[in-house]
């Protein structure tokens, strides 16, 4: 079994759950099959050797956001009834827009430099596919030295500390934000 | 443009001493007169003494000044006019404008007469106006009228004049619509504003040719740079002069521009006096005598200004011969006497014109200021008995001498005077005109011609003057008997003025007697330094002594004929009172009509124009254009695009996320470029 | 290296979520899709990261944070308009409309 395969299967498998999530009548099911997608997301994380990446998106994505989601469904008791989907106007529209933008992606990956094929296969003539890419080779021989954890926490702690500080109050404005908004009286 | 500065520089800046440097007090006086009185109009209307002191009192004050400056002139004689700088009004490059007054003999004497006559009006006025509740709102008008007189007179150069000429047309309006309850009254102040302004045009766009070819305004300069830049005869020359003189026959109520001045004799008598008579409408000579240096170097325009003159004096007498309203008589008498003064300004005899001002200030004020004293007279006695006759129709007079004796004997001397009977002022004045032109008329038929019509206006102003005294003051009386009793002379503060005028008027002569009577033409030599570069261009010529003394007599004979037509014409038959007055046949009744030119007027000119501003300037694009397609068009545009941008806030969230993801998808496709 | 077939499979659940987000009149599930969306770019850039650096992966750290506070306040939102229209069906909910 080569990478390959395994992600063809569990690409598969992201894309019908997507499908399933958008077209399904009730929201309980819309939010089991999120679910896994994002369960199908995490394990590819871990074949493109963002193994931390993948621990928190089962952590914090599937674990605290959808199930935030699933008490919010709970609680406002919304049954089949108040998930139709739109009329023949949304879905025409639907599906134009989807198309257009897939075409509209397809179209910018064909002419934007250094094409998917190039990276796919590295730089022709070279020794190892990420010759060409010192700071991919880098990102992905550091796991080795600190750990995997150790490995993200450089960049994270030295290069983007500010980012970093301004989504702790970010954060905090949020919980705060959430709390005021969903009280019954001020 | 190098040149231009040094010729700035070499002018001689001629610093003015002693007395000359306060003439701005003669404006400054009747302008606080002005604030004052309208103060007390304001607040405090019946404080009628203060308002009499402080009204005629700057106004003999500015008299006082006046004649300081005459003093100082007669004894120092300065080489050029004095200048007095107030301020720099509008320095701007090379357009440098000063507010500055130019004493010299031309300005000297205007300032004399204004002040000297307007000080007489204004003790008149106290007693005339002495039950008009309008009293102190009177002599504030008045008091403003002389300081934008004297602005005018005493301009450096032609933006200080037009000021002035703007302000005295503004005064006029306000005085004339005095009573402007009345709507006759107040239409007759709109029409000479309206009339005026036509004129003003052709002064503004004269002085804009004035500042294009000569690049100045000032009147010392423009006589130093116009024979040197200007082609003497030339196009420019001639243009500039027909369109001030566009304005002269505006304010000196010339052919095509007169119709206002019969109409202003809806404002109070003292008015008619000052402003009708002596000052205001003598602008018009004033400017032509000031600018005498380009009217010298325009032969054409020159003969275009005596021709409409001369035509005007006979075409106003005629009209007079059959009006009724004393006052009207008036009227074209001084319409008639100013065609005078221009047929003499454009014959070059530019000492003739203003010799002829002065007298006629004089007389014509005095008939004024006599005709007011009737007028008051008669209305007192209607008053008196409750009557609604018109107080100012001749035909309700007749047989006043026994009445209002000093009324009589001075009008009479008036009339004399203005009929030209030696050697009473208005003889030297008018036989000087009609010499000069008589002389421009050797060899050149045309001017002849207007000789000619100069000497049948003289026959007929005799005649028609005459009428007006034999219909007012001799012969039966036609008030009726109960108001006969009423009638009375006027109080002392109106005929003490009349005195002094009267004085004037037999004594005036005496300003240019002509040297073959053995006199010293004072006024000629007087004015003589202002006139030197005219008088280069186009000199005086003599007439010989023979031809002189048959002109004279003709002269007095024209004039003694025409009285004594006047007087038995007149008393030939018993005239009947307005009342059972026939109506008038034939070519009288076009003269009583006026040639009914303001009818005419009115169908060519004012019909259109009304019609064209409230049909297709009002309706068409006031309303249409401005209000339908412009503001509300727009208005209406600006909704529609509104309402259009609306549809797109439905508040359907799933059209705003296709909306937002349209737009994602464009912004990708740019970015990508 | 998986990079073409990774971001080909972004692009397709980045449509996915699109599509959705027209299609659904339930708030909620409105919301699902949005968050799929963001899926779909977090895939996006762990993909690159092999081949750009670990900026990628610290960029999906910080979308995961967002991503987060935006569901809470979202949902806290949804509450509230809940109890003041009763439904989360977006039909009715056009007070915004001008």
């Amino acid at each position: 079994m080569s990478a390959e395969s395994v992600f063809y299967v569990l690409g598969g498998f992201a894309l019908i759950s997507a499908l399933l999530c958008i077209l399904q009548r009730n929201p309980v099911a819309s939010a089991l099959w999120l679910v896994a997608t994002m369960f199908s997301l995490a394990a590819i994380y871990v074949l493109l050797h963002a193994q931390f990446i993948a621990a928190i998106q089962v952590l914090v994505y599937a674990g605290a956001v959808m199930v935030l989601f699933l008490f919010v469904i709970m609680l406002l008791n919304l049954g089949r009834d108040a998930a139709d989907l739109r009329g023949r106007p949304a879905r025409v529209a639907a599906v134009a827009v989807a198309v257009g933008l897939l075409g509209e992606l397809v179209l910018l990956a064909a002419v934007t430099p250094g094409s998917l094929s190039v990276l796919a296969g590295g730089v022709p003539g070279a020794a190892s596919p990420l010759e060409g890419f010192p700071a991919g080779s880098a990102g992905l021989a550091a796991p080795a030295t600190h750990g995997v954890v150790g490995a993200i926490a450089a960049p994270l702690f030295q290069t983007y500390l500010v980012p970093f500080e301004i989504t702790s109050i970010l954060l905090l404005a949020a919980a705060v934000g959430a709390v005021v908004l969903a009280k019954r009286k001020l | 443009m190098l040149s231009l500065l040094q010729e700035a520089a070499a002018a001689p800046a001629v610093v003015p001493t002693g007395a000359v440097r306060f003439v701005w007090l003669a404006v400054a006086l009747p302008l606080l007169g002005f604030l004052v009185n309208g103060a007390l109009a304001l607040r405090r209307p019946t404080a009628k003494s203060a308002v009499s002191l402080v009204g005629s009192g700057v106004v003999i004050l500015a008299f006082v000044v006046a004649a300081g400056v005459y003093v100082q002139l007669r004894g120092h004689p300065p080489e050029a006019p004095l200048i007095v700088e107030l301020w720099r009004w509008i320095p701007s490059d090379a357009l440098d404008i000063r507010l500055a007054f130019q004493v010299d003999q031309l300005s000297t004497v205007m300032l004399l007469i204004v002040t000297g006559v307007g000080s007489l009006i204004h003790l008149f006025s106290i007693g005339y106006m002495h039950e008009d509740p309008g009293y102190a709102r009177f002599f504030a008008y008045l008091n403003l009228f002389i300081v934008f007189m004297l602005v005018l007179v005493l301009g450096a150069n032609l933006p200080v004049t037009f000021i002035g000429w703007e302000g005295v047309g503004l005064c006029s309006y306000l005085l004339i619509g005095f009573w402007f309850s009345e709507e006759a009254n107040a239409d007759a102040g709109k029409k000479a504003f309206l009339v005026n302004r036509i004129g003003d045009f052709g002064f503004l766009v004269a002085m804009f040719f004035i500042w294009w070819n000569l690049r100045t305004l000032d009147y010392v300069a423009i006589a130093e740079r116009a024979p040197i830049r200007l082609a003497a005869g030339g196009t420019i020359v001639t243009i500039t002069t027909l369109l001030l003189f566009l304005g002269c026959a505006g304010k000196s109520a010339q052919i095509p521009l007169y119709v206002w001045l019969p109409d202003a004799m809806a404002g109070p008598t003292p008015v008619s006096a000052l402003i009708h008579a002596a000052t205001m409408v003598t602008a018009g000579v004033y400017l032509v005598a000031r600018t005498n240096v380009l009217y010298s170097m325009a032969p054409l325009s020159s003969g275009v200004v005596a021709a409409v003159g001369a035509l005007t004096a006979l075409f106003a007498a005629t009209i007079g011969l059959r009006q009724y309203d004393i006052k009207k008589v008036l009227a074209y008498s001084t319409i008639s006497q100013l065609g005078y003064m221009f047929l003499a300004v454009g014959s070059g005899a530019y000492v003739a014109g203003i010799f002829h001002l002065t007298t006629h200030a004089f007389f014509k004020a005095l008939l004024f200021l006599g005709a007011g004293s009737v007028i008051h007279a008669m209305h007192h006695a209607y008053h008196a008995t409750g009557s609604h006759d018109d107080a100012q129709d001749m035909r309700n007079m007749g047989g006043l001498r026994r009445k209002l004796p000093w009324t009589f004997v001075l009008m009479l001397l008036a009339t004399l005077a203005i009929a030209g009977v030696p050697p009473l002022s208005g003889f030297f004045s008018k036989d000087e005109i009609l010499s000069a032109v008589f002389a421009r008329g050797q060899g050149h038929p045309g001017w002849m011609v207007l000789w000619g019509m100069g000497l049948l206006t003289a026959l007929l102003t005799a005649f028609y003057m005459m009428r007006l005294l034999a219909m007012t003051f001799l012969g039966e009386n036609r008030t009726g008997t109960t108001e006969h009793e009423h009638l009375h002379e006027a109080p002392w503060i109106m005929t003490g003025p009349l005195l002094v005028l009267g004085v004037l008027t037999v004594a005036g002569g005496v300003l240019n007697l002509p040297g073959f009577v053995g006199g010293h033409e004072g006024l000629a030599h007087w004015l003589e330094p202002g006139l030197q570069v005219a008088l280069k261009q186009v000199p005086l010529v003599p007439v010989e002594g023979g031809t002189e003394t048959l002109l004279i007599a003709g002269a007095v004979a024209v004039a003694l004929g025409g009285l004594l037509l006047g007087w038995r014409a007149t008393l030939a038959k018993p005239i009947p009172s307005a009342r059972e007055a026939p109506p008038e046949h034939g070519f009288a009744r076009v003269l009583y009509h006026k040639y009914y030119i303001d009818e005419l007027y009115r169908a060519l000119l004012v019909r259109p124009l009304v019609g064209l501003s409230r049909w297709i300037l009002w309706k068409g694009v006031d309303q249409g254009l401005v209000d339908g397609a412009a503001v509300n068009g727009s208005a209406s545009f600006m909704r529609g695009l509104g309402w259009l941008g609306s549809r797109l806030q439905s508040g359907n969230l799933g059209v705003y996320v296709v909306v937002f993801l349209i737009g994602a998808v464009w912004l990708l496709r740019a970015l990508a470029r | 290296m998986l990079i073409g077939p990774a971001l080909l499979l972004s692009a397709l659940l980045f449509t996915i979520g699109v599509a959705g987000v027209v299609l659904r009149r339930n708030a909620i599930v409105l919301f699902m899709c949005v968050e799929l969306m963001l899926n779909a770019v977090n895939l996006s850039f762990v993909a690159l990261s092999q081949v750009l650096g670990l900026g990628g992966q610290v960029m999906v750290f910080f979308v995961m944070t967002v991503a987060a506070a935006e569901a809470a306040v979202g949902l806290a939102i949804i509450l509230a308009i809940f109890r003041h229209t009763r439904t989360v069906d977006l039909k009715n909910i056009n007070l915004l409309q001008g």
